[in-house]
């Protein structure tokens, strides 16, 4: 039996075409269905549907084999019993340090908020910057305008949210999009349904990449 | 957080730490008979390295893993810096580079509780009780099959089955390493990434890198390199023009995997190129244990050469551990014999004699005290003693 785990919304949709390849399909629609385990047309396969920032510790743990998680949410994440051997190529963004356009007026330690603490510590510690970090949950883009933050980090999609509020991208920290992962006893002692699975998943992002 | 008022938490225990309470603590012990007494069936005799050792004592040969895994203390004594061991592993090199200096193999084992800074994976204890066995003196997969079989064998004690080893050699990995002339930091970047599979950073990596493809084409593959024995001729095609050391780690991977096939049937293998527990110190062959339904290794070991450097003699060694609390979590629980016997508060100087019987053949008897009523459910017994013509004799309950 092997249990994937995957997060509603645009890494479901963008994920499933991908599953379809491997003969892969949900037997309900998530979108509509209350169901968190779904039944799919592989006998063998199960998948539950989770929250993104779940589905490290999910896999880390074996409580699914398989799962679908964003960069992002990896480099949050501090579990060592994964692989991610595959990149999906989907749900693609940028992870940033954005601020106002006007420039930052800081004087002394930079202050950041952010939904991406772990990301932000690392990535200022590497350029030799101490900083101040604000951990917050949402709209992130806030935080600069109302002087609670000098400047975020956040995922930057179109940039269109960081223009309607005055803000800019500074610096691109990483690029960000969707990893299958694996957790590492799976890989080991179901490797003849595992290894298959990632082949047909991987031809799929090959196809779909020469189609667009 | 008026919601939950403080209370009495003198009962806390501290994260990943816990205590063992009785039918656990008495499966724990059953097993901890078991294993020492198949250790000493193998003819490897028993060491007891101390709890607290001097800092740098305890890390030399080590690497800043161990290290940061390790609690520390001041001595009041002398001033200097104690570690609580969290691996007994280098105190057994230890024992046997600096006090056994035998130039005949040596075979030793070890049990106790080591305890651990952070967790080794998600929701593992802090306070693991290591057991584990060491082969030092001997360099070939002669040793490394007998601490490997030794590794089955302590699993199967502990009445687990589907085992799964997973069998890995330092050496491939460190031979191209040295042959690309990675500097340490390129070492580690590649190491690190090479644990998670993370096959689009590692070929980004080996991209923007000045060596040579053929090179690059090895590391890389070595993240795919794992799987059932098929990898081993993956591994002999794709690897071809790498130095004779990569082919000789093959060689005895191979061999290896034949005389497990053949001493360990039920077992299965699992090769994985790229995997490198231990790299700091190990040196030849890695192997870890899974069982199914646990998302974690239960037990893992290796060759490591040269830890007995340090301490003036370096010895080739071979071994294994894992945690006897992890082996009792997963192990069938086995509680039925030890039922006991109730004995009636009575002053009779033949009741007394049959309990001393009883106890000596091995029963486990209790004696009622005065007071006490019926409750020789909770207490685990199943029979009792009674008064009859023929004296007194054990019958069930009810």
């Amino acid at each position: 039996m092997l249990t994937i785990a995957l997060s509603k919304g645009r890494i479901l949709k963008e994920t499933l075409p991908l599953l379809a390849h491997a003969g892969i399909s949900l037997k309900d629609d998530p979108e509509s269905s209350r169901k968190l385990i779904f039944d799919t047309t592989r006998d063998d396969v199960k998948v539950v549907i989770i929250r993104a920032a779940d589905v490290p510790a999910y896999v880390n743990h074996g409580a699914a084999d398989i799962g679908v998680a964003g960069k992002d949410v990896l480099m949050e994440s501090d579990v060592s019993g994964l692989y991610e051997p595959l990149d999906l190529r989907i749900a693609c963004c940028k992870l940033m340090v954005a601020g106002p356009v006007d420039g930052i007026r800081a004087n002394g330690r930079l202050r950041i908020a952010t939904k991406y603490i772990t990301s932000a510590r690392r990535y200022f510690a590497a350029k030799g910057e101490q900083v101040d970090i604000i951990k917050l949950y949402g709209s992130m883009e806030l935080a600069p305008l109302v002087n609670l933050a000098d400047c975020i980090v956040d995922l930057v999609d179109t940039g269109n949210t960081l223009k309607a509020n005055g803000l800019m991208a500074y610096e691109h920290m990483a690029d960000i999009s969707s990893r299958l992962v694996v957790n590492k006893a799976s890989m080991k002692m179901k490797h003849d349904v595992v290894k298959p699975f990632i082949e047909l998943v991987s031809e799929a992002v090959k196809q779909r990449g020469h189609a667009s | 957080m008026a919601e939950f008022p403080p209370g009495d938490d003198y009962w806390l225990l501290p994260e990943g730490v816990e205590e063992t309470l009785p039918l656990q603590a008495e499966h724990l012990e059953t097993l901890r008979r078991r294993l020492l007494d198949l250790f000493y069936s193998w003819g490897y005799e028993l060491v007891a390295p101390p709890l607290i050792e001097y800092l740098d004592s305890l890390l030399t040969g080590t690497g800043k893993d161990l290290e940061l895994r390790t609690f520390t203390l001041v001595d009041q004594l002398s001033g200097r810096m104690l570690g609580v061991r969290a691996d007994m592993t280098p105190q057994v090199a230890r024992i046997d580079a600096h006090h056994l200096k035998s130039d005949v193999p040596v075979r030793l084992c070890y049990l106790g509780e080591v305890l651990h800074t952070r967790p080794d994976s998600a929701m593992a204890t802090r306070s693991p009780l290591q057991v584990g066995a060491e082969l030092f003196g001997h360099d070939g997969v002669e040793s490394d099959a007998e601490i490997l079989r030794l590794m089955v064998a302590t699993l199967c004690a502990a009445g687990l089955d589907r085992i799964h080893i997973d069998l890995g050699h330092v050496g491939i990995f460190r031979s191209l390493a040295r042959a690309a002339q990675l500097s340490d930091v390129q070492e580690k970047i590649l190491f690190e990434a090479l644990q998670r599979k993370a096959i689009p950073e590692i070929e980004r990596f080996l991209d923007a890198l000045p060596i040579d493809d053929a090179l690059s084409e090895m590391l890389a593959g070595l993240a795919n390199l794992n799987g059932g024995k098929v990898v081993l001729e993956q591994a002999r095609s794709l690897l071809k023009e790498a130095d004779a050391s990569v082919h000789d780690a093959l060689d005895s991977l191979q061999q290896i995997a034949a005389i497990m096939r053949d001493s360990a049937p039920g077992v299965t293998l699992h090769f994985d190129l790229a995997e490198l527990r231990g790299y700091r110190y190990q040196t030849g062959l890695v192997f870890a244990a899974f069982v199914p339904g646990h998302g974690q290794e239960i037990a893992r070991g290796g060759r490591y050469n040269q830890i007995g450097k340090v301490f003036g003699r370096a010895r080739p060694a071979t071994g294994f551990s894992t945690d006897l609390k992890t082996l009792v979590a997963l192990s069938p629980s086995e509680a039925v014999h030890s039922m006991m016997i109730f004995a009636p508060a009575v002053d009779d100087a033949a009741l007394h004699k049959v309990i001393q019987q009883l106890r000596e053949q091995g029963e486990r008897v209790v004696v009622e005290l005065p007071g006490q009523v019926d409750g020789h459910q909770q207490m685990r017994c199943n029979r009792m003693l009674v008064q009859s013509d023929q004296g007194w004799q054990v019958k069930p309950f009810g």
